[in-house]
């Protein structure tokens, strides 16, 4: 090859590689606006949207309600519930992530009163608001489970990994006795929606791969326990994920709801539709209900028709706006929409709900919209994972199409979750990402 | 992944390092760069004395940064399990043995060992 013509190609690749890289447009002018926003919650889509709408408007006072001051980075909770990560790994201060010039009232919401347009607080203080973002998050129905509470988490074999990083810790040393001392292991999830629904696929993957490791394969018995008759909610990832299951060993069985534990007995009781069905463990991995909290359903803001048991806002599901108050979004888990209850959802509502709220008080129509984008990179292995992203229509919707195929065990998926997921998150949380 | 802008990579690789380590390794490629455009202009020609060792150290800049990423991400070899996982393997290999040969030419370019000192061609 000629000098030039290697420098041609040279120049070519370099081209190539600059292409994605769009350089964002230049940041549009701030709106002025003395208008009120309160935000509720300080999780990752409050954050987020905190530190984007003080770049945006101009005189805008905002309010972020949360009691909560630290933050828990939840898609590390998988990995800390295996060992792979400290507890220390998904907790930052919260005060860290929240932009100057917004007022942080460290206090829980008690109810809203949409007519009014006030929020009060436990304490009793009324706020009134001119737009208000719901982003609370939801809550962990432990109750549901007859028999069980937190303080069981990582004893008589029980794990529960999504109530925190001391859960999470806690459900690992449970775990980790397993994967040495083998038994049978029971893998549930609720018949509730849920937060990352591929996070009970993960915790069995990866449990099964580091008894794997440990030589302990043939002492163990691997069950999960599906909620329905599906082993994920998008059909062609369900189906990946049974060819997966039946690689491993592990047993699906299928429509059992976890009901009631008795740990002494290490026995779990499952609602089928056959009647109730027992099940004996050595360790159980249990995921409670899901519902959204007290406030937004005693409030008359959850859907009237559509998850009565659980509660979520009634929002439209493109714009995350509210159908009977319009001056009220929601942002993430709460928000009443089919998909969505990830990390990587709340990236793009986040967008969807800035534009159409600056939009609206600068007294405009918003043009984005969310089409139900939600990421799971679904470890399937230490090392492994598959970069799962879908949307509202169950169709694959793959970031980086005919590079990373969605349904393959891929290094560089793992990778992906192992650096670059909290480091996007984090960004994602100053509002840069 | 969302408008994968340069300003979002830089925000990630902050993150991902910290604000400072990332400048500062930033600036540490910038220099060594720089310093080996310098000794190319100031020598007016490829020392080829000096690309030996340059060119002997480049197993082993590949060798210690598939290492480092491996031992930084709980990963083995065994995880490589498709054609973007072997690219991505390669290029860290190969970042890694280019980086060290530049640096390994430009440090003997610019502190001379007994065996190139005086060197120009």
């Amino acid at each position: 090859m000629k000098r030039r013509d290697f420098l041609s190609l040279a120049a070519l690749g370099a081209a190539a590689a600059a292409a994605p890289l769009r350089r964002a447009d230049a940041a549009p002018k701030p709106v002025a606006t003395s208008a009120h926003i309160v935000i509720v919650g300080a999780g990752a889509g409050g954050t987020a949207l905190a530190n984007r709408l003080v770049r945006r408007l101009d005189g805008a006072r905002i309010t972020i309600i949360d009691p909560r001051t630290t933050h828990i980075y939840q898609p590390g909770l998988t990995l800390v519930a295996t060992g792979l990560k400290p507890a220390d790994y998904v907790i930052s201060d919260e005060a860290r992530w929240l932009p100057n010039g917004v007022e942080w009232i460290q206090s829980r919401v008690a109810a809203v009163d949409a007519e009014a347009e006030t929020v009060s607080t436990e304490d009793g203080t009324d706020i009134a608001y001119d737009w208000l973002v719901l982003a609370p998050g939801l809550v962990l129905d432990y109750g549901a489970i007859s028999g069980f509470s937190e303080d069981l988490i990582g004893t008589n074999g029980i794990g529960a990994l999504y109530g925190g990083p001391d859960a999470a810790a806690r459900t690992w040393a449970a775990a980790q006795r397993f994967t040495e001392e083998g038994g049978r292991g029971v893998f549930t999830r609720p018949a509730t929606e849920m937060k990352c629904a591929g996070a009970p696929l993960k915790h069995t993957f990866l449990i099964d791969d580091i008894a794997r490791r440990a030589g302990n394969s043939d002492k163990l018995e691997m069950l999960y326990a599906a909620q329905n008759d599906t082993l994920f909610g998008v059909p062609i990832v369900s189906e990946k994920v049974r060819m997966l299951f039946e690689d491993r060993g592990i047993e699906p069985v299928y429509s059992h709801v976890l009901s009631a534990i008795d740990p002494g007995a290490k026995r779990a009781t499952f609602a089928t539709p056959e009647g109730s069905a027992e099940i004996d463990y050595d360790y159980i991995h249990v995921i409670p209900p899901q519902r959204a909290p007290d406030f937004i359903r005693s409030s008359g803001l959850s859907w009237a028709d559509k998850w009565t048991d659980q509660g979520w806002v009634e929002v439209d599901m493109a714009t995350l706006r509210h159908l009977r108050y319009p001056e009220i979004f929601a942002l993430g888990d709460v928000a009443g929409v089919p998909k969505g209850k990830t990390a990587a959802s709340v990236k793009w509502q986040v967008s969807v709900v800035e534009d159409h709220l600056v939009a609206a008080i600068d007294g405009r129509e918003g043009t984005e919209t969310y089409d139900g984008y939600t990421s799971c990179p679904l470890i399937t292995r230490i090392g492994r994972a598959m970069l799962v992203e879908f949307d509202y229509h169950d169709n694959l919707v793959p970031s980086f199409p005919g590079m990373i195929a969605p349904l393959e065990e891929l290094w560089i998926s793992w990778l992906m979750k192992e650096v670059a997921l909290k480091a996007t998150y984090n960004a994602m949380l100053r509002g840069d990402a | 992944m969302k408008d994968l802008t340069f300003q979002t990579l830089i925000a990630v690789f902050e993150e991902i390092f910290g604000r400072w380590l990332f400048w500062a390794m930033v600036a540490a490629a910038v220099l060594v760069t720089l310093a080996y455009i310098y000794v190319l202009i100031r020598d007016r020609s490829v020392s080829w004395r000096k690309f030996l060792l340059a060119q002997l150290s480049m197993p082993v800049g590949a060798v210690a940064a598939v290492w480092f990423v491996m031992a930084m991400t709980h990963s083995h070899l065994s995880d490589i399990g498709g054609p973007v996982d072997v690219i991505v393997f390669l290029g860290v290999a190969v970042a890694g043995a280019v980086g060290m040969a530049i640096f390994v030419y430009t440090v003997e370019a610019l502190l001379g060992s007994d065996r190139t000192k005086g060197d120009r061609a």
